[in-house]
């Protein structure tokens, strides 16, 4: 079972998609997709560096999507009102540094997406020997609130998804 | 025309506010690449179209088609997770091209002091 379907998550949402794509329930489709979600993570196995995420707490990151959906909505609407009130001198856009404790290749890398797609916000560099993160913030207003709210409302439930002690050590070495 | 002649009103006005607040902040978006001074700031103007004008775009998109055809018609979230996916990593990488461009020039001072990162 463990062998010839090594990603179950992943096979599901390859059928998921093919489905979507051809908009379509037929059978002849479920069998293609089927077909596909068995062959295509057995080929990309190769390809992940770091192997196959592991999701611990599924429950954890529904909250954190939703959490993440709500601050893009909102941060939408704050840029937008910068954007069309303010005079672009006046903007107080800085480089804030976010010392991590997240190792997981995986969980930064969810990191580095919802803090991209929120808009004000920019990932620009992990530093790799101090694992500090330079961040860029469109309009800058109180430095300890972003360190504060990306580590305890981005970063501690990202650390409970993906990681345990074990995979911490992985991921220093990698 | 005669698919537009079906929708009932209460779809209509769903849509219509949808599609009206999704060409808004795409045009927001654009005008911050238009308006804002420096680079740093100008990238943050495209996020708002990513986010929310394709959001409520693609939203406007499933909801007129699902009405008027009385089926689900609900592919569009693929390109949803599509723009999710690549968008970010697109911010980044030109991020960090821009960051490197300029540690390299470093003579070339631009007006900004502030907004430059400290090496």
């Amino acid at each position: 079972m463990k062998r010839w379907l090594p990603a179950p998550l992943l096979s599901a949402s390859l059928l998921l998609v093919w489905l979507l794509l051809n908009q379509s329930l037929a059978p002849a489709h479920w069998l293609l997709g089927g077909a596909l979600a068995l062959i295509v993570p057995l080929l990309a196995r190769p390809l992940q560096a770091y192997g196959q995420a592991r999701i611990r707490r599924p429950l954890a990151l529904v909250r954190l999507l939703g959490f993440s959906a709500i601050e893009i909505v909102r941060s939408c609407f704050a840029v937008s009102q910068i954007i069309l009130l303010r005079r672009s001198a006046d903007v107080n856009s800085q480089f804030i540094r976010i010392p991590l404790d997240l190792r997981s290749p995986h969980g930064l890398a969810l990191l580095s997406c919802l803090i991209n797609s929120t808009p004000g916000t920019v990932w620009v560099e992990l530093s790799p020997d101090s694992h500090e993160l330079l961040l860029h913030v469109f309009d800058l207003q109180d430095e300890q609130w972003w360190v504060e709210t990306i580590k305890t409302r981005y970063e501690q439930p990202i650390i409970e998804v993906f990681e345990t002690p074990r995979a911490n050590n992985q991921g220093e070495n990698a | 025309m005669s698919m537009a002649d079906t929708l009932p009103w209460w779809a209509a006005i769903a849509i219509a506010c949808l599609l009206v607040l999704g060409g808004l902040m795409t045009l927001i978006g654009t005008l911050g690449l238009a308006r804002l001074q420096s680079f740093y700031r100008r990238i943050h103007g495209p996020a708002i179209t990513v986010t929310l004008g394709t959001a409520c775009i693609l939203v406007a998109s499933m909801l007129y088609f699902t009405v008027t055809q009385s089926r689900l018609v609900i592919h569009e979230l693929l390109i949803g997770v599509f723009v999710l996916m690549t968008a970010p990593v697109v911010a980044m990488l030109i991020m960090r091209a821009a960051v490197y461009r300029e540690q390299r020039n470093f003579s070339r001072t631009s007006a900004m002091d502030d907004d430059r990162p400290q090496p």
